[in-house]
C-alpha cells in the first residue's frame, strides 16, 4: 500500500494506482474528458490537473496518468489548478462550443466567457475513439495522424479501412458528437443554461439531487422549460 | 587493421601513429563544418588537395585535411596551417596555389588573407591571437581542427579511446559514476539534469538489460553545436557512450540523428564501422570481457522527438509522442528497461573528466553549473560561428568580446536564448552570467545552446510570433494546452502585430500562457510559452504601443509601418524607384522622390538600397 496526503487528507492507495483513481476512491472529484474507466489513460485533455509537492516547488500533473507515490501530497481544488481548469474549459469552449460535454464542463466549472475567435473545429483529439476502437473494439481502424495544428483522427492514408466494421463505438464514446443541449442560450457560445434552471428534485426533495445522476432539467423543451421558471418565479 | 585485442595493443598502435605522423611536417586543417561547406569548402579541399599533388609536395610531409568546424563561421571559409595555427579566412578556390607555393613553400604569410582586428585595424596571423578564439576555452570544439573525422586513427593519436582504457582497466563502475558525479557535470541538452545523479540511478536499478541513448536530434532554429560536434569529431562521441555503457552495465546503445543531418549521420555510421573494426566496440571490448553494440537511428523530422519520452518511441517506432515521467527513462526507459538517454555534448565531455579527473572539470564553471558550454553565436552580431565559453561567463563577453559587437554600430537590444522554448534577455541584464541557474531566474533557459543576438531593429512581439508559430507547429499535439494554447498565444500575437490587437490582450497573454506552462506533459509544451512571457517581462512597453498607438517601435511589423521619403536627404538617385516591385515610388531623376503608401506593399526593399539613409520608416 502506498500512502498519500489528497486535499490534507492520508489516504492509502494500492501500488500501481494512478492519482485520479485515488482521489475518485476516497470521493473527491475532479473533472476530466478524454478519460474513460474502460480505457488506457492518456493525458490528452489536462483537465484532470492537480497540484502536487510543496509550494514553492509544487508542480500540476494530469492525475489521469501520474501514479501514485508514497507521500505525496496532492491537491485537487487549489487556486492554481480551478483556473488551470478554467482556462482549458475556455480554450474548449472556443474551439467546440457545440459539445454537449464542453458545454457541462462549462457549467460545472462556471465559466462564463469566451475572450478568443470562436471556431467550429467539434473534433478535441481527445482519442477516446482512438482508444475505444484498439482497446474495446478490437480494430486499431482509426489513429492520429500529423503534429501540431494538422493532426487529426483518420484510418490509415486516409482510405476506407478494412478493420473498421462500422459498430460506431467510436461516435457513442466521442464527446464532440454528442450535441449540446437546445436549450434556451442555444444561439450563444456559451449556454450556461444549466446554470439558471432550479433543478426539477428541489420540488419533490429538500437536497439537490443530481450528484446521483444527470437531473434532466436541461433536456426539456425550452417552452416548458421557460414557462416553469415563470412559474417558478410567480 | 586486425582488431586491437588489449590495451598495451591499443597504446602501441598509438604509438605507431604518432610516429608515421612525424613525417607530416605541414597540415592544412580547411573548415569542412556546416557554415564553410556551403561556401564551397569542399571544392577548396579539392583544390588544395591537387595543388599539394601537382607541385608535389605529398612526400614533404604536407597534408591537407579536411576537417570539422573551427567555429569563426562569419569569416569562413577557414584555413588553418598547422603546427604553427597560422589563420586564413575568406579562403576562395583560386586562393589555393598562392598559399601552398607562397606559404607553405616559402614560408611568407599572405597579408591579404589574415584577420583583420576590428578596433586596431591590425592584421593577426595566427588563430589564438584573434579575439574571437581568445575569451574562449575549447574543450570539445577545439580539437576539430586537429583531426580529420573521418578517420579514427587521428582521434587515438590525439589521445583518443585511453579514457576507455583506463576505465576497462582500472576503474570499478562505482568509481566512474564517483568521478562523473564529482565533476558537477549536468546535462547539455536542456534542462541541466546532473549526469553523474543520473548515471547513479540507472546503475542502481535491477535489470540486466539497460540501454543508452545519444541524443542528436538537434532541432532548434540557429542551433548547430550537436551537429558540429558529431560531424567534426564522432568518436570523442562514442567514447563517452562506451565509458556510459560501462558504468550502468548496457551492452546496448543508439545515437539519434536527425535524418537533416546527412553528414552528421554519415560520420557517425563510419566512426561505429571503425571503432568495431578497431575492436574498440563489439564484443570483448580490450579483451576486458565487456560488450557493447551501438546502433544508429535516424530522425524523421519532428522537433518533439528531442524530448527523451518522444525519442524512445520514436526508437521503438511509435509514433514520437512524450509520454508520463514517472516512470523515468532511468526506471523504465527504451522498451521499459533503465535507460540512460544523454545529449552529443553531455557524451563528449565524457573522456575529458575520465583522463583529465573531475576534480579538473569541476575547476572549470560557477558553483553549480561546471564545465563548458558551446553556444552558436548568430543573429545580429559582427562574429557569428560556434563559441564555447567556460560556465558562467557574462553575457556581455560572449556578444561584445567575442562575438565582436553588433554589425554597422546599431544598438544591441537582447539576446534570445536556449533555442525556441528559451527566453528572450534584455541588454539591462547584460552581465547576467551564463548558467543553468541565472538562465532559469531570467526566465530563459540554457537549452541546448542557441544563442540569438537582438538589435533595435527587431521587433521583440515579432520574435515573439515567430517561435511560437514554430512551436505550435512542432506540438506533437497530444496536449490540448500545448497545441490549442499555443495556437490562440500565435492567433493574439498575430493580431497584436497586424494592428487588431485589443485592450485586455496582454494580461489574457499571460493568464494563457501560464496555464500552458503549468498543465502540459512534456518540456516542450513547459518551457513554449518561454518566449511569450520574457518579452512580455522585459518589453511589455513593445507590446502596449503595438496595441494602444498602434505602432511598431523597432519598425518591423508591416501592418504598423509607413514607408517615406526624407526630403532633406533623398538626393533623387532612382536607385529606389527602379528597384520598387510595386511600382509604388515616383519621381524623376534629381528631384525628390514620393512612395505611394497605397501601392506599397512594405518590402523594404528602398530602405535597404537607398545609399543616403533618406528612406524613413515610422
Amino acid at each position: 500500500m502506498v500512502k498519500l496526503i489528497i486535499n490534507g487528507m492520508e489516504v492509502q492507495a494500492e501500488e500501481g494506482w494512478t492519482l485520479l483513481e485515488a482521489i475518485r476512491w476516497v470521493g473527491f472529484d475532479v473533472p476530466t474528458l478524454c478519460y474513460h474507466e474502460g480505457l488506457t489513460p492518456y493525458g490528452a485533455c489536462r483537465l484532470c490537473v492537480v497540484e502536487i509537492g510543496k509550494e514553492p516547488r509544487s508542480k500540476l500533473v494530469s492525475s489521469c496518468t501520474y501514479p501514485v507515490e508514497e507521500g505525496l501530497i496532492v491537491r485537487t481544488h487549489s487556486k492554481r489548478v480551478v483556473n488551470a481548469r478554467k482556462m482549458i474549459v475556455e480554450l474548449m469552449l472556443a474551439s467546440s462550443p457545440q459539445s454537449k460535454t464542453v458545454q457541462d464542463l462549462a457549467s460545472q466549472l462556471g465559466v462564463q466567457q469566451i475572450r478568443f475567435k470562436v471556431e467550429h473545429e467539434d473534433c478535441l483529439l481527445c482519442g477516446l475513439c482512438v482508444r475505444m476502437c484498439a482497446e474495446q473494439m478490437m480494430a486499431k481502424a482509426i489513429d492520429f495522424a500529423f503534429r501540431g495544428g494538422d493532426r487529426k483522427i483518420t484510418t490509415p492514408f486516409d482510405m476506407k479501412s478494412e478493420e473498421c466494421r462500422r459498430c460506431g463505438a467510436c461516435m457513442y464514446i466521442c464527446p464532440a458528437c454528442q450535441l449540446r443541449c437546445d436549450g434556451p442560450q442555444a444561439e450563444q457560445d456559451i449556454c450556461n443554461a444549466c446554470l439558471q434552471i432550479t433543478p426539477e428534485c428541489l420540488k419533490t426533495y429538500d437536497d439537490v439531487m443530481c450528484y446521483l445522476t444527470t437531473c434532466g432539467a436541461c433536456l426539456k423543451q425550452p417552452e416548458t422549460k421557460q414557462k416553469e421558471t415563470k412559474n417558478n418565479k410567480s | 587493421m586486425s582488431r586491437i585485442k588489449s590495451i598495451e595493443e591499443l597504446e602501441k598502435l598509438r604509438e605507431t601513429i604518432i610516429e608515421k605522423q612525424k613525417a607530416r611536417k605541414l597540415s592544412i586543417a580547411i573548415c569542412n563544418g556546416p557554415g564553410c561547406l556551403p561556401l564551397g569548402s569542399r571544392k577548396i579541399t579539392q583544390a588544395f588537395i591537387d595543388e599539394v599533388k601537382k607541385q608535389k609536395l605529398t612526400d614533404k610531409g604536407v597534408e591537407v585535411r579536411a576537417t570539422g568546424c573551427h567555429g569563426f563561421c562569419a569569416q569562413g571559409p577557414l584555413v588553418v596551417i598547422e603546427p604553427q595555427g597560422l589563420f586564413y579566412q575568406g579562403i576562395k578556390v583560386e586562393d589555393a596555389p598562392e598559399i601552398i607555393s607562397e606559404t607553405i613553400v616559402n614560408g611568407n604569410i599572405i597579408d591579404r588573407l589574415l584577420y583583420t582586428d576590428p578596433d586596431s585595424g591590425e592584421k593577426i596571423p595566427l588563430e589564438k591571437d584573434i579575439p574571437f578564439y581568445k575569451s574562449q576555452q575549447r574543450l570539445i570544439s577545439g580539437n576539430n581542427r586537429l583531426i580529420d573525422p573521418n578517420s579514427i586513427e587521428d582521434y587515438i593519436a590525439i589521445g583518443g579511446y585511453k579514457a576507455v582504457s583506463k576505465v576497462l582497466s582500472e576503474i570499478t563502475t562505482e568509481q566512474v559514476i564517483e568521478e562523473v558525479k564529482l565533476s558537477g557535470l549536468r546535462g547539455r541538452g536542456g534542462a541541466g539534469f546532473p549526469t553523474g545523479l543520473k548515471w547513479k540511478l540507472c546503475h542502481d536499478n535491477p535489470g540486466d538489460t539497460k540501454y543508452i541513448i545519444c541524443n542528436a536530434d538537434e532541432g532548434d532554429p540557429g542551433a548547430f553545436m550537436d551537429r558540429a560536434t558529431l560531424e567534426g569529431n564522432p568518436h570523442i562521441v562514442i567514447e563517452g557512450m562506451i565509458i556510459g555503457a560501462y558504468a550502468i552495465g548496457a551492452h546496448e546503445g543508439y545515437i539519434y540523428v536527425r535524418n537533416e543531418y546527412p553528414i552528421a549521420l554519415k560520420r557517425a555510421i563510419r566512426a561505429i564501422e571503425q571503432a568495431e573494426k578497431y575492436g574498440l566496440l563489439g564484443e570483448d571490448i580490450l579483451n576486458s570481457g565487456f560488450n557493447l553494440s551501438l546502433h544508429i537511428v535516424r530522425g524523421a523530422g519532428a522537433f518533439v522527438c528531442g524530448e527523451e519520452s518522444a525519442l524512445m518511441s520514436s526508437i521503438e517506432g511509435k509514433v514520437g509522442e512524450p509520454s508520463q515521467r514517472p516512470p523515468f527513462p532511468v526506471q523504465k526507459g527504451l522498451w521499459r528497461k533503465p535507460t540512460v538517454i544523454n545529449n552529443v555534448e553531455t557524451w563528449a565531455n565524457i573522456p575529458h573528466i575520465i583522463n583529465r579527473g573531475g576534480k579538473w572539470f569541476a575547476s572549470m564553471g560557477t558553483e553549480k553549473s561546471k564545465g563548458t558550454k558551446i553556444f552558436s553565436l548568430v543573429g545580429k552580431v559582427n562574429n557569428t560561428g560556434l563559441v564555447e565559453v567556460p560556465m558562467g561567463i557574462t553575457l556581455r563577453s560572449i556578444v561584445f568580446d567575442i562575438g565582436g559587437g553588433i554589425p554597422k554600430g546599431k544598438k544591441f537590444k537582447g539576446v534570445q536564448i536556449g533555442g525556441p522554448s528559451g527566453g528572450c534577455i534584455p541588454e539591462k541584464l547584460v552581465d547576467l552570467p551564463v548558467d543553468y541557474e541565472s538562465l532559469t531566474s531570467a526566465g530563459a533557459i540554457m537549452g541546448s545552446g542557441g544563442l540569438i543576438v537582438m538589435d533595435e531593429n527587431t521587433c521583440m512581439v515579432d520574435i515573439a510570433k515567430y517561435f511560437t508559430n514554430f512551436l505550435s507547429e512542432e506540438s506533437c499535439g497530444k496536449c490540448y494546452t500545448c497545441r490549442k494554447g499555443l495556437q490562440r498565444m500565435h492567433e493574439i500575437l498575430t493580431d497584436i502585430t497586424e494592428g487588431n490587437g485589443k485592450e485586455g490582450n496582454v494580461e489574457l497573454l499571460e493568464e494563457l500562457a501560464n496555464v500552458v506552462k503549468d498543465t502540459t506533459l512534456c518540456g516542450l509544451g513547459q518551457t513554449s510559452p518561454n518566449p511569450v512571457l520574457t518579452t512580455l517581462r522585459y518589453f511589455k512597453n513593445e507590446y502596449e504601443s503595438h496595441i494602444k498607438e498602434k505602432k511598431c517601435p523597432a519598425g518591423v511589423c508591416k501592418e504598423l509601418i509607413t514607408y517615406s521619403v526624407d526630403p532633406e536627404k533623398c538626393t533623387g538617385c532612382m536607385v529606389c524607384l527602379r528597384n520598387c516591385p510595386a511600382d509604388a515610388v515616383t519621381g524623376a531623376k534629381k528631384q525628390i522622390h514620393h512612395i505611394d503608401p497605397e501601392k506599397c506593399i512594405k518590402c523594404g526593399s528602398c530602405y535597404e538600397l537607398c545609399k543616403f539613409d533618406a528612406i524613413k520608416i515610422e
